[in-house]
């Protein structure tokens, strides 16, 4: 397989000083008009949630048997929608493209969920949840958005408790908290190490109880391929409904409604490895941004510095451990690059470089999440990286217990870390206890998403966006605890209320199955789904994805730079086109396929990943997750450009032939004052 | 390492379906099962033959959409999943035999790929506490003891694969739907429809398909979450009351 080569900092930050106006994406994009108005009621921020509630219409309860909703995605964002919205009594159809709703990919979160009950009484609120969630998306996140899921936080934590959600409790019978990502009040619920699946399972029951009511009906191994829109008359499209593959049978279904919620979750999956479920896609997202719907700054990613390290070529995806290990855990490299296939246990201390403590002496081994994997990252592309060689270099460093182990003895280790030391040795086959483990960066959530306003409307009237599918809450970087947070306020609490005066409107007008709109959606997907069967080439669709994973990776991944961009936009452009000409999908289309699924999705992988890869190139500064080595203070921390970037890039598809749009919402902060951040 | 695999393939629901065998060399001992199932498939779609339809998504242990049946075992020789078992549990040079799950319940889709939408049916007859969003009362105005909790949470993880399922020799899903009735029985917030859930979940497990208990016990060793046995006497107890309540 082709390796792209790595482009030095050096050579990159050749291409210029940092002052003076830039525009490293010329000719990649055209400039469009600003998008201005967010819909967010016009009140102090405090009262802004509260103002939208009562001014949105109500529908009748008599009304609601008559409007349909379409909810693509089952995961926190999805079920809690789905399960609420047939409590209010409307027609849902629920879609997902696993055998049941239980098992979307928010059934993975470990570490907990964040909400401003303030039951340690350690200062925390509404305002310092709000703060937080802002001050670590590093200003690049909508504050009206942001102070409304700080304040519906607490409601959601009630409702899990009333479905029965087994969160960790203390002796006294209340429940337990725990402070997370390096906030500093405790406000984190959580349920052992498994969050993420006590409360889909919840919202799973809760969603299952409304199928038994009639309200909501399911439809498994469904995968979503297009979106339907239609003009209402007044040359105004609105999202009327999908086209979805049974993945069973292979049929293509038309589904209308008054209403489309995407609540499709990330597509992290572009860079083939990430901690992400096999499965996990755009497909969804990126159908509806070719219809009309913004996509809002897509290169925001968040990559994850504790994960098992790559164990070979055949690697399918990558396993997040705690951050919590950095706690205890020491980070190192040998000094020397001969010592890097020796046992760790025989280098001695002096040939050792705990380059963390190193380079930043105050915080050690728990600087922030990008920096650590950034360091990281340095170091192996230096050689000195640890672990088997794939693809010629070694991509792992130590994290080191035995000094905590020394001091805590091994039970006290295996109290405080529950299973993560197994779970270590179950996948490397190497005992903790013994050896240091090793841990890489691996790419763990995607912030940018489909642009939505306060109603988490999409531009497209009649499509909403919430969860991981869309971008508002976390700006550059998300901290810890807070998607699952989102994902339950955005389905449970908000759309709800904000969806009704979209639907006050409705029933809209029936379409049928030969309605033109209809006819051309569905031709569309067909005419994919042939080209993929009939192409008959000699390369597997997963040959093509890893090979994006590695563009994606190598540059749109941890450090991104003007030249490394460009080259990437080349390389997927041109991988593009040999996939079209040249990928091999065997079997048929009326059958259960899975490498037809997977050439759907890797066939949009390839537009986003260029377009993240234009989004990247355009936003010449450093934020959050985004670091452009053009970017960065002496010591190499990041530097950010409020005065030119303090905006929200929302990208439109401007056809196959075209390039994208750029349309910018800047971002006013009202409640907050925006400062630079630094941990050396 | 080389091995011989023998997999169960079969086209669609009605078509008759049979064992293949397959070589495949140079296996990595620190592959996953399903990473080394990856490896043939490439292998089959560089020969022009269809790759083997099997079920994962998480691959982490926790979405409950992958497994097997490995040598006879479900989830195979380790107590864990088989997106978690890992090829270091096999020998170089060894046979292994691949089949889908086997239960009435549980109709084959393709290949290696069932059918488990029944356990979806299951819980929608009351594997749910009612409770309409917004009317939930503050989280701390019912303590819930500590060892409540914990037992509660211990078999919540139930992931809902359906490998007891397949290890019964009754075919019977007891373990699964007993978890659910003991993490929702062991919280204060289910008490309200203790009795109907019990009675209205055996219903549909009984007209699913699924068999009946007889205390074997093979449900139980083949968990990969380790939901214990003993779920399955809470179930008959709660079963037992409600009918003396007259359901
Ligand atoms: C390993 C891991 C640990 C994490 N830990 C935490 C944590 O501790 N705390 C925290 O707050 N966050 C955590 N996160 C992040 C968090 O889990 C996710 O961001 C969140 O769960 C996303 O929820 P969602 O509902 O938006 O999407 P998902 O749960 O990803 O659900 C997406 C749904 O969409 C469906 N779907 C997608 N595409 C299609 C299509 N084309 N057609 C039909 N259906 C489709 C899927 O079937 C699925 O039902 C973690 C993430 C990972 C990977
Ligand atoms: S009880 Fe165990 S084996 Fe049965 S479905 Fe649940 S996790 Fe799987
Ligand atoms: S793939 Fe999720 S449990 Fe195995």
């Amino acid at each position: 397989m082709d390796m792209p080569d790595t482009v030095s900092a050096a050579e990159a930050s050749a291409s210029g000083s940092l002052d003076g106006d830039y525009d490293d994406a010329a000719g990649y994009y055209t400039p469009g008009s600003p998008l201005v108005d967010t819909k967010a009621p016009d009140a102090p921020i405090a009262e802004r949630w509260q103002t939208r509630k009562f001014e949105a219409r109500l529908v009748n309860p008599a009304n609601r048997r008559k409007l349909s909703i379409i909810i693509v995605g089952t995961g926190l964002a999805g079920a809690s929608a789905a399960a609420t919205l047939g409590e209010a009594g409307y027609r849902v159809k629920s879609f997902c493209y696993q055998d049941s709703p239980r098992r979307a990919h928010s059934i993975a979160a470990q570490g907990g969920i964040n909400a401003a009950k303030n039951y340690k009484e350690d200062g925390d609120s509404v305002h310092r949840l709000f703060y937080d969630t802002v001050k670590g998306g590093d200003y690049r996140s909508r504050e009206s958005n942001v102070y409304r899921l700080a304040e519906v936080s607490t409601n959601i934590i009630d409702q899990c408790v009333a479905q029965g959600v087994p969160f960790a409790r203390e002796y006294g019978g209340l429940l337990d908290n725990r402070s997370f990502g390096g906030v500093q009040v405790s406000r984190t619920f959580y349920a052992r190490g498994q969050t993420g699946q006590q409360l889909l399972i919840g919202a799973y029951q809760a969603l299952e109880r409304q199928v038994a009511a009639g309200t909501v009906e399911t439809f498994t191994r469904h995968e979503m391929l297009e979106l339907i829109t239609v003009d209402d008359g007044s040359g105004q499209k609105r999202a009327r409904g999908i086209v979805a593959r049974d993945m069973v049978t292979g049929e293509i279904q038309t589904h209308v409604a008054d209403v489309v919620v995407l609540a499709s979750g990330g597509y992290g999956n572009v860079f083939y490895l990430s901690t992400n479920a096999m499965g996990c896609n755009v497909t969804a997202a990126w159908r509806a941004h070719r219809k009309g719907a913004y996509m809002a700054n897509p290169c925001y990613t968040q990559i994850h510095p504790t994960c098992i390290p790559v164990s070979g070529s055949h690697q399918s995806k990558l396993t997040l451990m705690s951050e919590s290990l950095r706690n205890d855990g020491r980070i190192w490299v040998p000094k020397n690059q001969a010592d890097c296939d020796k046992d760790p246990r025989e280098i001695p201390e002096e040939d050792r470089d705990y380059y963390l403590e190193r380079i930043y002496p105050s915080f050690g081994n728990l600087v922030p999440r990008d920096i650590a994997s950034r360091a990281a990252k340095n170091v192996c592309d230096e050689g000195r990286g640890v672990g088997p060689e794939v693809d010629g270099v070694r991509r792992g460093v130590y994290l080191d217990f035995s000094a905590a182990i020394e001091r805590l003895g091994e039970k006290g280790i295996t109290e405080k870390y529950d299973n993560l030391f197994d779970m270590y040795e179950r996948i490397t086959g190497e005992n903790p206890f013994e050896v240091p483990m090793r841990i890489y960066p691996a790419v763990h959530y995607v912030m940018g998403g489909l642009w939505v306003d306060y109603d988490l409307q999409s531009t497209i009237p009649g499509l909403f966006v919430t969860g991981e599918a869309n971008f508002s809450d976390h700006g550059a970087n998300r901290l810890g605890a807070s998607a699952l947070m989102q994902g339950l306020a955005d389905g449970y609490f908000v759309l709800p209320h904000t969806i009704r005066d979209y639907l006050a409107d409705g029933p809209f007008e029936e379409i049928t199955e030969d309605h033109p709109a209809v006819v051309e959606a569905r031709e569309s997907v067909k005419g994919r789904i042939d080209h993929f069967l009939s192409v008959n080439g000699t390369r597997s669709v997963d040959s093509y994805h890893r090979e994006l994973g590695n563009i994606m990776w190598e540059y749109c991944g941890m450090e991104r730079t003007e030249t490394g961009l460009k080259k990437a936009i080349d390389l997927i452009r041109s991988l593009k086109d040999d996939f079209y000409r040249n990928v091999k999908v065997l079997g048929s289309a009326e059958t259960l396929n899975q490498s037809l699924e997977k050439a759907g999705r890797v066939a949009d992988f390839f537009e986003l990943g260029e377009l993240m890869c234009i989004d990247a190139l355009n936003r010449r500064e450093s934020c959050g997750g985004h670091f452009r080595g053009e970017s960065q203070t002496e010591d190499g921390e990041a530097l950010r450009h409020d005065d030119e970037f303090a905006y929200v890039a929302a990208w439109e598809w401007a056809g196959e032939d075209s390039i994208p749009v750029l349309h910018k919402e800047d971002l006013v902060y009202s409640a907050i004052e925006m400062k630079q951040r630094s941990y050396k | 390492m080389n091995l011989t695999l023998k997999i169960w393939r079969q086209p669609d629901a009605s078509s008759a379906g049979a064992m293949h065998t397959y070589q495949l060399a140079d296996v990595s001992p620190d592959m996953s099962f399903l990473e080394m199932l990856d490896v043939l498939n490439e292998q089959l779609n560089e020969q022009g033959e269809e790759p083997i339809a099997f079920d994962s998504d998480c691959r982490e242990g926790i979405c409950g959409m992958c497994g097997l049946m490995i040598n006879g075992d479900a989830h195979g020789p380790e107590v864990t999943t088989t997106c978690q078992l890992h090829m270091r549990s096999f020998k170089d040079g060894e046979t292994i035999t691949v089949e889908p799950w086997r239960s009435d319940a549980f109709p084959v889709i393709k290949d290696l790929v069932v059918d488990r939408s029944a356990f979806d049916r299951i819980i929608q007859q009351g594997g749910y506490i009612s409770v309409n969003t917004g009317s939930a009362p503050e989280a701390h105005s019912v303590p819930v003891p500590r060892d409540d909790a914990l037992r509660a949470f211990n078999v919540a993880t139930c992931i809902g694969c359906g490998a007891c399922v397949a290890a019964c020799p009754n075919g019977s899903a007891s373990l699964f739907m007993g978890a659910k009735i003991t993490h929702l029985g062991e919280l204060p917030q289910g008490q309200p429809e203790r009795d109907s859930r019990v009675v209205n979940m055996v219903a549909q497990h009984d007209h699913e398909g699924f068999g009946g208990c007889t205390n074997i016990g093979a449900c139980t060793a083949a968990c990969p979450k380790e939901i214990p046995l003993d779920v399955i006497s809470q179930l008959n107890k709660d079963l037992r009351t409600a009918i003396k309540h007259g359901h």
